[in-house]
């Protein structure tokens, strides 16, 4: 054999491939798909009201010099309902919240926020997941942070729990 | 009482094993010992025992015995007995037992029928067939108990997933791992001939059989898988590139090549290394794909339990063996003489580039399922899929194509293409002329697809050149098999093409009464009825699809399955000589307005690619049944030099 | 209709886990130039279900790969060209909702894979062939 050398290359080659996927099993998957639009201006859209008694949401509503939260939810959710209560402290804080309905009836997003009250300024309803599509959102829930110029600031997936609330509140800051 | 019997059964095979081993450990060492004549009994003992422990899982299967924890996770009492049955498989622990009564069985197999290779070879080939057992019996007892219990017993049991309730699917499995786990018998052959320096023409008509055998296998079972994702799927598409699906096709390429390098070897005692390599290579992207469907590390619709602690348990047994097979073959593939020298032009030549383009194509699609690990290891999170793989494999296979066009008509040793310039001007004019045929009527359908109707029709003629000049009746059955498996390629190229260049798709919501049009077919909806079935419910069309004054029904359906919940399309097929229509009833279109979801496709001569993968398939099974004629007459001395 | 109604409830319970709601109208509807569909349909298959397990948005039934094709059609129509169409895509969901490698950087390696590897063995296999003198 003329090329020694490349007797070996099968091993080397399975040796690479074997750090490779222990690699992949040591590591976590990260599963979630994040949004891509960090840093982007909030997308045009406007969002008829998601129930009677709401005011209906369009990205003028934000971006007027106040930074806020936009929160995509839906009345099925069921991590949703587990972070209703952060939502609501973070209203008390001061936070102005904005949300959005994703395929929910009005009905059903009125009994939600019967029974786990209504810490929104406004809810838009996104019935056919058009501005879900265009924020670069995979699912819900979601929490994103709009800076004063309507700049999409920060991208909180999953539903906010108890430690999260500081850091949303200081995120909010810094934009100032 | 069973299940115990049944783990019994599998700790005593897995000693077996290991008597199987160290025998075989002793004789390469020592040359002779008191266990070396145990090693057979012990393949044989081996083989009974697993069957029997394989045979009581699929009793508590199809009694459902809800004490047992895999039943309970994955049958349920109202499931159909057939499914119960393939329930015995379609879950890992089960598939794991399957796995290894396979082996266990190929091993006593092996130990009984196996007469060309000295008793040397036979002897180091089952120890190493006894080393792989032992680490999958390692396996199975240690982290994968098909029989561990349940206490208490639940009532009903989980169900079985409903995309498994298919009879194609229900023996898909099986198929396969016939396929993957017989390629461990080329890889013990591979390693047992490399430790006893018998890598030459005896290893090589020993090993054909059981690649051919094992080729076979793997052929049907991809060749169902997909045309079962065709049906069951609803969208008419029928290869994903799917990481499990690519760890499926893997071996199947490096099976092909073997089987090409192997009988060069047999035949002409050359591509030593090569087809030795190709053997280790072959079982080793079987046990990648064991790995990478089971371990989570990769998303696919057909992923199995996602379990990192199992995945690094396979991971560490597959490097190992894998490791340790390239080892030796680095360390003693010296001491394998060069083989009777080719010419490049020559029959040698063409399995050579055979085995090269089988190769490139295999390593393309082997990194482009791993790349996206590689990548998020670097902070990148891509995808990689149809348009890649397409892209990158295709323009290969028009290669590999091409030089199949000329291979199987060149003679041994060296060779001279004036010798078949009127052929050679044929197959250029066929393929001209349908490329500017195709060109001329249907300028709008892609490069690839184009070669391919070029390829598969010149391929076609040429597929039968080798019978020319021969009395049919006299041919011999491989070059008969060769002659049917590659036709069968250009069947299966012709479908590929003709569907994914000239479908036609019409998405369309229809009322009771109303109809839609595609590709010439008028469709339309008579009627939508609730149907019920064991452990489903449905939505049924009643449909009729009209052309030239025929009148056909057609009955499509969406299924929805409860234990566990699951929404299934059953599309209705209509099979006509030169395509199908393919109907799809889905969800009704906005609720109240009356209409249903509704989708038609006309592919054209879609049904040639399984019909051609048959024909390949029928093709190995008449090469093989060549072999083992001839082996039946043939006494056990070698007639070539083995050193 | 006394039919309908129980049909609707069974296919309505598991639409039910995910919202109700209209699908967009051209999440299954063609477009009406069928060179523009077939673009279309191309695109769609080389772009990934945000919610499946590595499906096509051509060949899933979840609702946001029915929002995304509505999308890819709609921009279509609208005289897009399929690359912008999957930049503005990529813009969204970064480069894993591309099924096709960009060109640059570590996409460019895997495009030159087939070719690397095919020159490789071509060059290690030139040493198997006997030249006659």
């Amino acid at each position: 054999m003329n090329r020694p050398w490349l007797l070996w290359a099968p091993l080397v080659a399975t040796a690479c491939i074997g750090g490779l996927t222990i690699y992949g099993l040591a590591v976590p998957k990260d599963e979630q798909v994040r949004s891509a639009m960090i840093g982007q201006k909030l997308p045009e859209f406007a969002l008829p009201p998601a129930t009677q008694g709401v005011l209906p949401l369009s990205n003028k509503d934000m971006g007027d010099g106040k930074p806020r939260l936009l929160n995509i939810f839906a009345s099925w959710c069921i991590p949703c309902k587990a972070e209703a209560p952060q939502l609501e402290e973070l209203k008390a804080a001061g936070v102005e919240i904005d949300g959005i309905a994703i395929r929910d009836r009005p009905e059903d997003v009125a009994a939600f926020l019967d029974e786990f009250g209504n810490p929104y300024r406004r809810i838009g309803s996104d019935s056919e997941m058009a501005v879900q599509l265009k924020l670069g959102s995979s699912g819900v829930p979601e929490t994103y942070v709009i800076g004063a110029d309507g700049t999409i600031l920060f991208q909180h997936i999953g539903d906010i729990r108890v430690e999260h609330v500081p850091m949303l509140i200081e995120k909010l800051k810094v934009t100032k | 009482m069973i299940a115990e019997a049944g783990l019994a059964a599998i700790w005593l095979a897995a000693s077996m094993a290991l008597l199987q081993f160290i025998g075989g450990l002793t004789l390469l060492r020592a040359g002779a010992g008191q266990l070396v004549p145990l090693i057979k009994p012990a393949a044989y003992v081996q083989g009974v025992l697993c069957t029997f422990a394989f045979f009581a899982l699929m009793w508590l299967f199809y009694v459902t015995d809800l004490s047992v924890l895999l039943v309970a996770n994955n049958s349920h009492i109202d499931k159909p007995v057939i499914f119960k049955l393939a329930g015995t498989w379609g879950n890992h622990e089960g598939s794991m037992l399957l796995w290894v009564t396979i082996l266990s069985v190929s091993g006593a197999a092996i130990a009984f029928l196996e007469k060309r290779v000295e008793a040397k070879t036979l002897s180091a080939t089952l120890a190493v067939q006894g080393f792989l057992a032992l680490g999958f019996f390692a396996f199975l007892l240690f982290s994968s108990n098909p029989f561990e219990r349940l206490v208490p017993a639940p009532i009903e049991g989980a169900g079985l997933n409903p995309l498994l309730q298919d009879v194609g699917l229900a023996f898909h499995p099986p198929t396969l791992y016939f396929g993957y786990v017989g390629l461990s018998i080329a890889f013990s052959f591979a390693v047992g001939a490399l430790l006893t320096n018998q890598v030459g023409p005896a290893f090589a008509r020993a090993m054909r059989p059981w690649v051919l055998g094992a080729w076979i296998f793997l052929t049907i079972g991809i060749a169902a898988g997909s045309y079962w994702a065709y049906y069951e799927l609803g969208w008419g598409g029928w290869w994903f590139w799917d990481p499990v699906e690519n760890a499926s096709l893997m071996p199947w390429l490096a099976a092909t090549a073997l089987l090409h390098s192997v009988s060069v070897l047999a035949t002409r005692n050359a591509l030593r290394a090569w087809t030795v390599m190709l053997a280790l290579v072959a079982f080793a992207m079987s046990m990648a794909g064991t790995f990478l469907v089971r371990s989570g590390i990769l998303t696919s619709v057909h992923a199995f339990a996602v379990d990192p602690e199992r995945g690094s348990f396979i991971l560490a047994l597959m490097l190992m063996y894998t490791g340790l097979a390239f080892v030796i073959f680095a360390l003693r593939i010296g001491t394998v003489k060069q083989g009777e020298p080719f010419q490049l032009l020559s029959r040698e030549g063409g399995i050579v580039a055979n085995n090269i383009f089988l190769s490139v194509i295999l390593a393309v699609i082997l990194i482009g399922t791993l790349y996206p690990i590689a990548a998020e290891a670097l902070g990148d999170k891509i995808s990689v899929g149809p348009p890649y793989f397409n892209k990158a494999t295709v323009p290969i296979a028009v290669l590999l194509m091409l030089a199949l066009l000329v291979g199987p008509l060149l003679r041994w040793r060296r060779d001279d293409l004036s010798r078949l310039k009127y052929w050679l001007i044929g197959a250029a004019a066929i393929l001209l002329f349908s490329c500017l045929a195709i060109w001329r009527f249907a300028p709008e359908i892609g490069m690839f697809p184009l070669l391919g109707i070029a390829l598969s029709l010149a391929l076609a003629v040429a597929a039968w050149m080798p019978l020319r000049g021969r009395k049919l009746l006299r041919t011999p059955f491989p070059v008969l098999g060769m002659v049917v498996a590659h036709f069968g390629l250009a069947v299966s190229v012709f479908g590929m093409a003709a569907e994914s260049g000239f479908s036609s798709e019409t998405l369309t919501a229809l009322a009771p009464g109303e109809s839609a049009k595609v590709a010439g077919w008028e469709v339309k909806l008579s009627d939508v009825n609730p149907v019920v079935g064991d452990n489903w419910v449905a939505v049924e069309g009643e449909m009729i699809a009209a052309k030239n004054g025929n009148e056909f029904a057609l009955h499509p359906q969406s299924r929805q399955f409860f234990k566990p919940p699951m929404q299934t399309s059953e599309a209705a097929l209509l099979t006509r000589w030169n395509g199908q229509l393919y109907v799809v009833i889905a969800q009704p279109d906005q609720e109240g307005n009356g209409r249903w979801q509704v989708r038609l496709w006309w592919k054209p001569f879609v049904t040639f690619i399984w019909y051609g993968a048959i024909l390949i398939a029928l093709g190995g099974a008449i090469a093989l049944l060549g072999r083992m004629g001839r082996r039946a007459k043939r006494p056990a001395i070698n007639t070539w030099q083995t050193e | 209709m006394r039919v309908f109604v129980p049909i609707l409830l069974m296919l309505a319970a598991p639409v039910f886990a995910q919202g109700s709601g209209p699908t967009p109208a051209l999440a299954n509807r063609q477009l009406s130039d069928p060179a523009k569909e077939a673009e279309a349909t191309r695109l769609m298959h080389s772009l990934r279900c945000i919610q499946c397990q590595g499906q096509s948005i051509a060949d899933s039934d979840a609702s946001m790969a029915g929002t995304m094709r509505a999308e890819v059609r709609q921009q279509i129509a609208a005289g897009q060209k399929p690359e912008a169409i999957r930049n503005w895509m990529i813009q969204r969901y970064g480069e894993w909702v591309s099924f096709e490698p960009d060109f640059k950087g570590a996409g460019l390696l895997l495009w030159l894979t087939p070719l690397i590897l095919l020159l490789t063995s071509l060059w290690v296999a030139r040493g198997l062939f006997w030249r006659r003198t």
